[in-house]
């Protein structure tokens, strides 16, 4: 540990814990509450790189650990869905670097399509789960995962909350002489990056079934070997009890002395009056010995609401300690597991014999706190207060997309819609969207509902979708149109605004530029939809009013063929900083053709 | 003892900044703090909440980074239609600073509107102006210091002047 001390989010926290650790390509794809890992990678130095969706970066993520890096590899919660085919192979493969595999859930929704509950990743696919409380987890816990992966040669699984990516909470970084920084990594003789050559493993490596059997058997040994480390020195926080270990919440001598000067000189907060406790759980005012197992945020929860409980928290959840946790349930009268989402680690607990009670059904849906941590505490199952209903998200003014959707919903469109910012076309005064499932999903169950709706109704079918989401799932949804396509055709809009807008404005394949904004190749959506063989392809620019957007799709719902419009009109957000980029891109090559000698 | 504070708006007007000047301020006055909001969808122009708690290192650590509903200390809202939706987050006995406290039209650059109204809030507070100040141009570009130092000292010089009363979590 240093005597630096950084107020960060987990996100950021993730970030420099992977610069220090010499992670030599962070990849993903933006989705809250991920995205900031990568951009921080990125502004501290690291080499991070967007990629078109959650599997190719994932892909990308076990051929850079296939070849001996440390690797890091972010997500939100959906997308290890897309992810989902290789995470199940990759955890029976050998991989020689740490291969971190962030996935940032959104219970509560803030930000999403669902409030699924990634625990089940870890048990399904048999990938390590580390689950931190706060920044400070974040930071050791990219580390532990990085070590674990590579003494087990295993993915690993960060499992993040949005409580833990977004909350700013103290971190110390290791200090400089315990970091294996990139350059001490590479300065070592088997790390000379000239003379690294690839390690052939076929058995390790090649999933046909003839290797992927025994390596089964050896992903559930090597799951044993974790489990058995997870008893023995996994990570594990005690607090109640005279064994208490303050691991996570650290306190520095040096802030407490000027906190000491401040409080002397300005009247401190001791002096402050009091003002009625709140209702609080006492665990002798509900039954003695309360035992309390919780992991993520919710541990911090759990411990504001009953400071006097004993509490176990595990930051390895998955392979559980389970003889750690039968030992700390045969100390206390009640065990009650406090767990956001699903109830995964009751009913694994309840089902490896050890009898625990989990909450009732109201707590399963939307993010925990400390006010429902202390209902769920006391039995208190009576409905809660409706939260305040506050101002609903709106397009923002002057964005591109509302000119879209007055024309949809002037024409009565069935709206085949998708996931970003235009979504919000569902709200009034558009109220034109129909359909929202997931990341590409407008194209498949647009041509599905032009297939199963009579054709006065199949011709209003229209798909929405968005640049950066259309090049993350919705090119195979192409194929699907032209491959099978329905008698009344279809008609596919990508609402291009040049940025992954929702997110916060980052690139993708369809900008020419990379994470760190940089010229790269573009993807030409046009002469896609030519190659693939749309038969109506067309580029219609934003600011051109010479036909009406209204006219233009209505003429071709009226025909029967397959139709691709891409509309391109700047995201407000993101323009001004575009025409920075465009203009640092074309000042760089100006210095290049200057800088090239005369032939 | 722990400080909860809530900051309430709307997206765009620059909540989250306002509250990641708060927690770097009662960092460097030498409090544990803990800082936590929702980004995304919430920030497309609709209400946006941001709560920042802070205590003495040793004796009141932070635990959760969210603020119980119904127990900030003070509420600082930065938009009229804003206050009664967070209201609720309010301990009935806490101290509430809104909008109407600053005109908009008394500032240079109505976007620093944030800022004076942390100097309204730093009056209720036990954290000494240098550390906001520092707080101020460590979250702002340069060029902005001196337009944010007057919106601040203007929110100081109308901020309600009362601490705000501490109710005890431990």
């Amino acid at each position: 540990m240093t005597e630096e001390r950084l107020l960060l989010s987990g996100d950021d926290a993730v970030a420099l814990a992977a610069l220090h650790a010499g992670v030599r390509l962070g990849t993903g794809y933006p989705g809250t509450p991920s995205t900031e890992i990568l951009e921080t990678f990125d502004r501290l130095g690291g080499h991070a790189q967007w990629a078109p969706n959650e599997k190719v970066a994932l892909e990308v993520g076990i051929g850079s650990a296939f070849a001996g890096a440390r690797t890091l590899v972010t997500m939100k919660h959906v997308g290890l869905n897309v992810a989902a085919d290789a995470l199940f192979t990759a955890t029976y493969t050998d991989v020689d670097g740490g291969l971190v595999i962030v996935s940032a859930d959104d219970p509560g929704m803030a930000s999403s399509q669902n409030e699924q509950d990634n625990r089940h990743f870890a048990r399904a696919a048999g990938a390590p789960m580390l689950e931190p409380v706060n920044s400070q987890q974040a930071y050791d816990y990219t580390w532990l995962a990085l070590e674990i992966g590579e003494r087990w040669k295993i993915p690993v699984i960060l499992r993040l909350t949005t409580r833990v990516c977004h909350a700013k909470t103290l971190v110390q970084p290791r200090a400089v002489e315990q970091r294996r920084s990139l350059e001490d990594h590479e300065a070592l003789p088997e790390h000379d990056q000239t003379a690294q050559r690839f390690r052939r493993d076929i058995p390790a490596r090649v999933m046909i079934p003839a290797f992927a059997k025994p390596a089964h058997h050896r992903l559930r040994q090597k799951l044993a070997e974790i489990a058995a480390w997870n008893e023995a020195e996994g990570p594990v926080q005690e607090y109640g009890s005279e064994a208490s270990d303050h691991v996570g919440d650290h306190v520095s001598d040096h802030v407490s002395d000027q906190l000491s000067d401040q409080l002397s000189d300005q009247g401190g907060i001791q002096a402050t009056d009091k003002i009625g406790n709140r209702p609080r759980v006492r665990n002798n005012e509900i039954k003695p010995k309360l035992g309390i197992i919780a992991t993520g945020v919710a541990a911090m929860h759990a411990r504001e609401a009953a400071p006097d409980a004993r509490q176990l928290t595990f930051g390895l959840s998955y392979p559980l300690p389970l003889e750690r946790i039968r030992a700390f349930a045969a100390q206390v009268e009640r065990l009650l597991v406090i767990e956001e989402g699903d109830p995964v680690l009751v009913d694994d607990l309840n089902a490896a014999g050890i009898k625990a009670e989990g909450k009732p059904m109201r707590y399963r849906f939307g993010e925990l706190n400390v006010e429902r941590v202390r209902r769920i505490i006391a039995g208190d199952d009576s409905p809660e207060p409706a939260p305040a209903k506050g101002k609903p998200p709106e397009l923002c003014q002057g964005c591109s997309h509302r000119a879209v959707f007055e024309a949809l919903r002037d024409l009565d469109c069935i709206v085949s819609g998708d996931i970003g910012c235009y979504t919000l076309g569902v709200l009034p005064p558009f109220s034109a969207m129909d359909t929202c499932v997931c990341m590409g999903a407008s194209i498949g169950v647009g041509l599905g509902m032009r297939h199963a709706l009579p054709e006065a109704e199949a011709r209003r079918v229209v798909s929405v979708i968005g640049d950066s989401t259309f090049v993350h799932s919705g090119l195979t949804g192409l194929a699907e149109m032209v491959y099978n396509p329905p008698p009344t055709g279809h008609l596919v809009l990508i609402l291009d605004n040049g940025t992954t807008a929702m997110t916060g404005q980052q690139e993708h394949p369809g900008t020419g530029r990379s994470l760190d904004h940089s010229p790269t190749h573009q993807l030409d959506f046009a002469g896609i939809g030519q190659a693939m063989g749309v038969q109506s392809v067309v580029q219609i620019d934003g600011s051109d009013k010479s036909v009406s957007l209204e006219e233009r799709i209505a003429t071709q719902l009226a025909r029967n063929e397959t139709a691709l419009f891409i509309l391109r009109q700047p995201c407000v957000l993101a323009a001004p900083k575009i025409r920075l980029y465009e203009k640092a891109a074309s000042e760089e090559r100006a210095r290049q053709c200057a800088a090239r000698p005369e032939v | 003892m722990i400080t909860n504070i809530v900051i309430a708006g709307l997206g765009g007007q620059g909540v989250v900044k306002a509250s990641d000047i708060l927690a770097d301020a009662a960092l460097a006055a030498g409090f544990d703090v803990k800082k936590s909001e929702l980004h995304g969808m919430s920030q497309r122009g609709g209400s946006v909440t941001s709560d920042v708690r802070y205590g003495h290192p040793e004796h009141s650590p932070v635990l959760s980074p969210m603020v119980p509903p119904g127990e900030a200390h003070v509420l600082l809202v930065l938009e009229p239609t804003q206050v009664e939706v967070a209201r609720p987050l309010l301990h009935p006995d806490g101290l509430l600073i809104g909008p109407e406290l600053i005109e908009p039209s008394a500032l240079k650059n109505k976007k620093s509107f944030n800022v004076a109204m942390l100097g309204a809030l730093s009056t209720a507070l036990e954290i000494g102006e240098l550390y906001w100040q520092q707080a101020i141009q460590a979250n702002l570009a340069e060029k902005l210091h001196a337009l944010n130092a007057q919106a601040f000292a203007l929110g100081r010089a109308r901020g309600p002047s009362r601490r705000a009363v501490v109710f005890d979590h431990s």
